[in-house]
């Protein structure tokens, strides 16, 4: 088995607050293996953002970095100076944000962020450029070479989005992190940029962590999904295994109450009873404890720990039920 | 985009008319005529009678006022009665004064400004930045004549580093360089705090936007970030306000002709004034207004063409 | 609004945290202090000529020397405070009170009237004032109130501007579709709703306006277009003493220590107080 391409390990980052620490990720641990797309569902306030942030490592200045290691090929990211980090991005490893509207420069042509998106290659101008030419047209946007004279704002959500990608990809990173991508968009063009992801996947053969709270989405794209609650991961396995035969209280919640399993009519949306935790003062036990419907003693005192084999979870009730 | 400019064009257009038609009719509305507010009580009616045909205040206001713009039309802005030069000359010569040391001022305002404002961003909070804003808004504040009659005090007639008089002698760079140093001192030191405050504040405003954050995503140089993708969306701001801050910069002009005694239309529209030169006076704020307006015009189309957001219409 | 007591000790709290509001305070006390004073103050009459003392350097008997005709300066300066008052009480308070009037009538009224009103009052405040002001005394003739005049005109801009985002603001407010439903009548409504909420930033700004107006009559009397001799102002005080320069630097030095004073004072205050009661008020450029 090839190593992953992403292992995190055992990952806490906090936020300092005027009220103490803010437990952002606790012991965080998840793989991404070469070639296959992972997805990540969770909330806001789940940590996503802290992760992504983590991993590319531009974080908030009041962030720190507590245990944990972060490897991408072997190496521990969060060992490397500056420099180092900084020549990783848009190269070894490259993202594509949630709004496409403000994610790309107003006063610069697409063409020019495209270019400058490469500014670690020799190339020349007209290779550049060439280059940028080929990558839209693979992410399907017709008409390329007058589009990269145009602005972003002239450009529609959709379009926009595809732009990212494709300059995402331009660096033919080992790594793309997609950051809610389709969160700002609609359905039907949700639906095309998950198929161009797709493809793009399959022709780059780039590893993919998407993030998104969107199930269905996940459903279709990813080959492994993790769920996050409240800092930590709660559940992982493939998509098949977590999707199909939850294990977690929170991950069966989410199902439950996604909208898009809604059968009859209904006055009221299905909702997750309670509210997020306070990250700042924990709570003793597991995280979820809050707003479980099936918790036992245990879960107040005792914290569960990720286990299991291909599928895991974290909960007490498996101990006892297995 | 060639609408948006016909637009603003006719706009300018329209201020400039609207000017011109109110100074003149304010001195018709003025008791008494202008010949006699000009020649005082002691002009004998005769002279009074020569001065009113020689200008022809005898004819009715609406055929002065026609004569006056189809003059304007062929760039005749009528005669001084006291030197019985053009008006048009007497503008022209001094105009490029005026202008160089506009552009003096904001030149080395903006040179000095653009960055302090840009490090006080960067570097916030530091003693720098405490510094910068202390001191950005104490320029503001004080009146730039002070400051003229201060250097002027200390540094041209006390120590006799720069020239305290005059522009320069005629095609003596060096010498003109001189003499041009304290008054755009005096007319830009207040504008280098107001865009190095506004530098910083766009700046502190833009480092905070996503797409700051992509750049960083992809690895580009902070360099490159702070100068090619933050300033320049940073700088707009102060093009806008340079465009707004000519009628200021004008003014400050003004003063800083006069205390250094430099020509200058704005030494020209003063002495009219004192000599109530109606001629003058009337082609001195017609070309600073059409000036004026112009650069308004100039600055409008500058901001459109670097911020391709705000070439559509305006949502209200 | 807060009451009174609220009103001051937050300002004071606020002044203790922020060391140059705090001299501006000071300053602004001060200034005011010497100018409401003056009379009382000032050792001489600030008319009082001594042609055998004439542009003498500070001494004992005149602590800022003396001008041309022997006034002493001191005197002059306390004195030309009080025109600086003067002028700075009419003309903002006109200005307010009328920018209040069309600022409303923009924001509240049709929409070309707003148009034609943000047009001119753009128009209006980037013009070269001084030019205006000169274009103006060529006709009318140097004066003291012709002068207060054009700087009520100049003013307008800046005090309807800011009404007229408020009164936008509001008109748009839920609470006053409900009212205007029951059938209150425009008026009401401006004063009952909108002339609170603009009481505040319209002083604040009325403070942060007096360094403007306090410099350009400096400046109109400067340029001899503004007081008459031989009242003092600040402006001719040092009129006279640029004609004389080179035989004393004293009047210059004595006329532009008050304006910078006022300056610097009423800026550092003003924008400290608009940090402490309204920090939205803060333009683009700040």
């Amino acid at each position: 088995m090839n190593e992953p391409v992403l292992n995190i390990q055992d990952l806490s980052v906090s936020y300092q607050t005027e009220r103490g620490p803010l437990q952002a990720l606790r012991h965080v641990s998840l793989a991404v293996p070469e070639g296959k797309i992972i997805g990540i569902v969770g909330e806001s306030g789940c940590g996503k953002s802290t992760l992504i942030a983590s991993i590319i490592r531009l974080l908030a200045p009041n962030a720190r970095i507590g245990t944990g290691a972060i490897n991408f090929k072997g190496r521990d990211l969060l060992t490397l100076s500056p420099e180092a980090m900084r020549s990783l991005r848009g190269s070894g490893i490259s993202m594509v944000f949630q709004d496409p509207m403000t994610s790309l420069n107003p006063v610069l042509t697409i063409g020019r962020q495209m270019a400058d998106v490469q500014h670690r290659s020799r190339a020349s101008r007209t290779e550049k450029r060439a280059r940028a030419l080929m990558m839209l047209e693979r992410v399907g946007i017709p008409d390329s070479a007058s589009q990269l004279r145009r602005y972003p704002h002239t450009l529609s959500g959709g379009m926009r989005q595809r732009v990212a990608i494709a300059m995402a990809l331009m660096t033919e990173p080992s790594l793309l992190i997609a950051d809610e991508p389709t969160t700002a968009l609609d359905a039907t063009l949700e639906v095309q940029i998950i198929h161009c992801l797709q493809q793009l996947q399959r022709e780059f053969g780039c590893s993919i962590l998407f993030i998104s709270h969107h199930l269905g989405v996940i459903a279709e794209l990813c080959d492994e999904v993790i769920v996050m609650y409240a800092g930590e991961v709660v559940e992982s396995g493939t998509t098949r295994e977590v999707f199909l035969e939850p294990r977690h209280p929170y991950t069966q919640k989410l199902l439950e109450c996604d909208p898009a399993r809604i059968r009859h009519r209904t006055r009221q949306l299905p909702v997750i009873e309670g509210s997020l935790p306070n990250l700042v003062e924990l709570p003793r036990g597991c995280i979820f404890r809050g707003r479980c419907v099936q918790s036992i003693a245990r879960c107040d005192t005792e914290r569960p720990a990720l286990s299991g084999g291909q599928h895991k979870s974290a909960c007490h009730l498996l101990d006892t039920a297995s | 985009m060639l609408t948006f400019i016909v637009r603003r064009a006719l706009t300018s257009v329209f201020i400039l008319v609207l000017a011109v038609s109110l100074l003149f009719g304010m001195i018709h509305m003025v008791p008494g005529d202008p010949a006699s507010v000009m020649l005082g009580p002691k002009a004998t009616p005769e002279v009074r009678a020569e001065l009113v045909r020689r200008m022809g205040l005898d004819r009715p206001v609406i055929v002065q006022l026609g004569k006056f713009y189809a003059g304007l039309a062929r760039g005749d802005l009528g005669v001084d009665p006291f030197s019985g030069r053009a008006v048009t000359d007497s503008v022209l010569e001094q105009l490029p004064y005026t202008l160089v040391l506009v552009l003096a001022a904001i030149g080395g305002a903006s040179l000095l400004g653009i960055p302090l404002g840009c490090f006080s961003a960067i570097r916030r909070n530091s003693l720098l930045d405490r510094l910068t804003g202390a001191m950005s808004v104490a320029f503001i504040a004080i009146p730039s004549f002070v400051v003229a009659l201060y250097l002027l005090l200390w540094l041209a007639v006390k120590w006799r580093w720069f020239p305290a008089m005059g522009a320069g002698e005629v095609g003596d760079y060096p010498d003109q360089l001189r003499h041009l140093v304290l008054p755009a001192i005096a007319l830009g030191l207040g504008w280098v705090g107001y865009i190095a405050r506004l530098v910083r504040s766009s700046m502190l405003e833009v480092m905070e936007e996503n797409h700051i954050r992509t750049a960083r995503a992809f690895g580009l140089p902070e360099r490159t970030i702070v100068v090619h993708y933050a300033l320049r969306i940073a700088i707009l701001p102060t093009v806008t306000i340079l465009g707004l801050g000519i009628g200021s910069l004008l003014s400050g002009a003004l003063f800083a002709e006069i205390v250094f005694s430099r020509p200058g239309i704005g030494r020209l529209l003063y002495e009219a004034v004192a000599t109530r030169n109606y001629p003058v006076v009337m082609g001195a704020v017609l070309v600073t207004t059409g000036f004026f307006v112009l650069c308004t015009l100039v600055s409008d189309i500058v901001n459109a063409l670097l911020d391709p957001r705000l070439r559509e219409r305006p949502r209200n | 609004m807060a009451t009174h007591p609220g009103v001051i000790v937050r300002t004071f709290s606020g002044l203790k945290k922020d060391p140059l509001g705090m001299t501006g305070f000071v300053l602004v006390s001060l200034i005011l202090l010497f100018t409401v004073f003056a009379a009382w103050l000032a050792p001489y009459d600030p008319l009082e000529v001594d042609v055998y003392d004439r542009l003498s350097s500070p001494s004992a008997a005149h602590w800022l020397g003396t001008d041309q005709l022997g006034r002493d300066v001191l005197s002059r300066v306390l004195f030309g405070g009080q025109v600086a008052l003067k002028v700075s009480l009419v003309a903002i308070s006109a200005s307010l009170s009328i920018g209040l009037v069309l600022g409303m009538m923009a924001g509240f009224g049709p929409r070309w009237l707003d148009r034609i009103l943000v047009v001119s009052f753009d128009t209006v405040r980037s013009f070269p004032t001084i030019m205006f002001a000169l274009a103006i005394i060529a006709l009318t003739g140097p004066s003291l109130n012709t002068v207060i005049v054009v700087i009520i005109l100049t003013s307008i801009p800046v005090y309807a501007r800011v009404v007229r985002t408020q009164t936008q603001a509001l008109r748009e407010r839920d609470f006053i579709l409900a009212e205007r439903a029951m059938g209150a009548s425009t008026l009401r409504i401006l004063r009952d709703h909108v002339l609170p909420n603009i009481a505040a930033p319209l002083l604040i700004l009325a403070s942060m306006d007096v360094p403007s107006v306090v410099g350009m009559e400096a400046g109109l009397s400067f340029l001899g277009l503004g007081v008459s001799p031989p009242t003092p102002s600040w402006g001719s005080i040092l009129n006279d003493g640029y004609s004389y320069l080179r035989n004393s630097p004293w009047p210059i030095i004595a006329g532009g220590l008050p304006l910078i004073a006022v300056t610097l004072g009423f800026t550092f205050f003003g924008e400290s107080l608009r940090d402490i009661f309204d920090p939205k008020l803060r333009r683009k450029d700040q």
